[in-house]
């Protein structure tokens, strides 16, 4: 249907600076007891995979600084969100 | 704060220029220990317009920017109204950064397979004065923080805001964290225009509540295309551009589509509501494969190649979802306060970023004048914004959010209208015509929309858009 342009397509043509630290920190037991697991879907980056142990697994290295995992996550305090260190993380250029 | 990871600490020419600004009429400050009359947080269209206007009234402003550069963290759709400016920027129609200027505005509903469009075209809009205007953000915004910079503001980029600094006596904030070493910036004033998640208004305590519903989440693809393509697929002289605004293409998720004309590219992408979008448990660049494969958005974007993607929240709920817009020290403008408008056929937000912005700016210049930042001597602020277009437009349309987002507005009337049309266009001969009312009356009952409903809901678009 779109010729080509898969996930791993699309994620490139973004420029990210990485920072050292993670700005979003993901309480792995919180998540194993939730049925939801939204984050993982909604996450336009696509940064949450399920674990084998019902957990999540998180990577911040390219995240959009969007705020949409924590909006829709359903555990209080299942994810703890900042922004990354100044200058650091995504930098758009045509949006 | 010592830690030596992430940006050095500020030099000495920094430190003179962005924390401790020159003073130029406010010694005031010397002595209440501030390093500058104003921290404004964030670089974006709210932020600059309110260090432009404070900076021009001779206060010290350091207008902070977590990105490396003003619009780095920035999205959106894709178009500007930028008359706002004309009473700040007179001259804006020299320089500011401009795709293309929009002179053909269509509104589209659609199903799976139909589409119907409203289709408006305007020479009138290709000059001055003007409309609306397609354009970068990471450009726009630059340019506008370049004109705070030009009137005196410290723009201090590559820093984050951390937190607020408060009184220990009065509990009032004076000034803001910053993850720069040595990094707290003491303000007589903070201006929080750190955008839709703002973390500074809800540390004051200004969001009452949180609801999910309130937001959209905004997901865009960039394709690149000659211009040439452009003008002609879309029909358009060089210069001019196509702003088209779609419902119904968003899998039932509430929410809308999109798709504008950049000079050598298209942007197009989807809008759609956070609490449905995460019980879908669909992948949110789907939405936007599928509407490129619509047969009525296809032939448009053909052989488009992706040049970035791109997403970010929009607080959509209106007047219903604002905080509350100041506290003693504080004031807060633009996506922050949640002045975005999304309401159905107007969606507009940088040009209510810069109003909100700039009576911000306003707002804190006079209450330094007074001598006092409580917020009761901010207060005028509100006075401002209901008194110019950004409170106003949002008490009309308060409930137009909620309008445009029901379940009978995203489903059920597009199908209804592109049937309706396909009825009236289908020639079934040997079958004479159907009468229109028995079409309406047909078709409705297909799309499962009672008169009742049909009558209730026009009456509440009245009541809204009226």
């Amino acid at each position: 249907m779109d010729a080509g342009v898969s996930f791993e397509d699309r994620m490139a043509t973004v420029e990210f600076t990485i920072a050292p630290d993670a700005h979003i920190v993901v309480d792995g037991d919180s998540c194993r007891g939730c049925t939801t697991k939204a984050c993982i879907s909604a996450c336009p980056a696509g940064l949450f995979v399920p674990t084998s142990d019902g957990g999540v697994l998180f990577n911040y290295e390219q995240c959009f600084e969007c705020g949409t995992c924590y909006m829709v996550c359903n555990v209080a305090g299942a994810i703890t969100w900042n922004y990354p260190l100044g200058g650091h993380g995504v930098s758009f250029h045509r949006s | 704060m010592s830690d030596i990871k992430g940006p050095p600490p500020l030099n000495e020419s920094q430190r003179s220029l962005g924390y401790v600004v020159p003073n130029t009429r406010s010694l005031q400050s010397e002595h209440d220990g501030a390093s500058c009359d104003v921290a404004v947080v964030g670089a974006g269209p709210a932020g600059s317009a309110a260090a432009l206007v404070l900076a021009r009234d001779g206060w010290s402003v350091c207008l902070l920017e977590r990105g490396s550069y003003p619009g780095s963290k920035n999205m959106y759709g894709g178009v500007i109204y930028p008359r706002v400016l004309d009473g700040l920027l007179p001259n804006w129609r020299e320089d500011m950064p401009v795709q293309r200027w929009v002179t053909r505005r269509a509104t589209m509903v659609m199903t799976e397979t139909q589409s119907l469009t409203l289709d408006y075209r305007t020479s009138a809009w290709g000059s001055p004065p003007y409309n609306g205007a397609t354009s970068f953000r990471p450009e726009l915004d630059r340019w506008l923080a370049g004109k705070a910079v030009e009137a005196g503001a410290v723009l201090v980029e590559a820093t984050t805001a951390t937190g607020l600094l408060r009184d220990p006596s009065s509990g009032a904030i004076c000034g803001v964290r910053t993850d720069r070493p040595d990094g707290d910036l003491r303000a007589r004033i903070v201006i929080a225009c750190d955008g839709v998640n703002s973390f500074l208004a809800k540390e004051a305590g200004l969001y009452k509540n949180l609801d999910p519903s309130n937001y959209t989440l905004g997901i865009k693809e960039v394709l690149s295309l000659p211009s040439k393509t452009i003008e002609d697929r879309f029909g358009l002289s060089p210069g001019q551009g196509a702003d088209f605004e779609i419902l119904g293409c968003t899998g039932g998720i509430p929410g809308g589509g999109f798709l504008y004309t950049n000079l050598d590219s298209l942007a197009v992408g989807v809008v759609v509501r956070l609490p449905e979008l995460a019980a879908s448990a669909r992948r949110p660049e789907e939405l936007v494969t599928e509407l490129k494969a619509h047969p009525g958005i296809a032939p448009l974007v053909r052989d488009g190649e992706l040049i970035e993607y791109s997403a970010h929240l929009i607080p959509e709920g209106g007047l219903d979802m604002m905080p509350e817009l100041v506290c003693d020290g504080l004031l807060v403008a633009g996506d922050a306060a949640a002045m975005c408008l999304a309401a159905g056929i107007w969606l507009e937000g940088v040009n209510f970023a810069i109003g909100s912005g700039a009576a911000a700016g306003e707002a804190a210049s006079q209450a330094l004048a007074s001598g006092s930042s409580n917020a009761r001597a901010l207060a005028g602020y509100r006075d401002r914004l209901e008194s110019n277009f950004v409170l106003a437009d949002h008490r009309k349309l308060r409930r137009a959010p909620h309008l445009v987002l029901s379940k009978r507005m995203q489903l059920s009337y597009p199908q209804l209208m592109c049937n309706l049309m396909e009825g009236v266009f289908t020639v079934e001969n040997p079958s004479p015509k159907p009468g229109l009312t028995k079409l309406v009356l047909r078709e409705a009952k297909r799309s499962g929309v009672s008169l009742t409903e049909l009558l209730s809901d026009a009456w509440t678009a009245f009541r809204t858009f009226g």
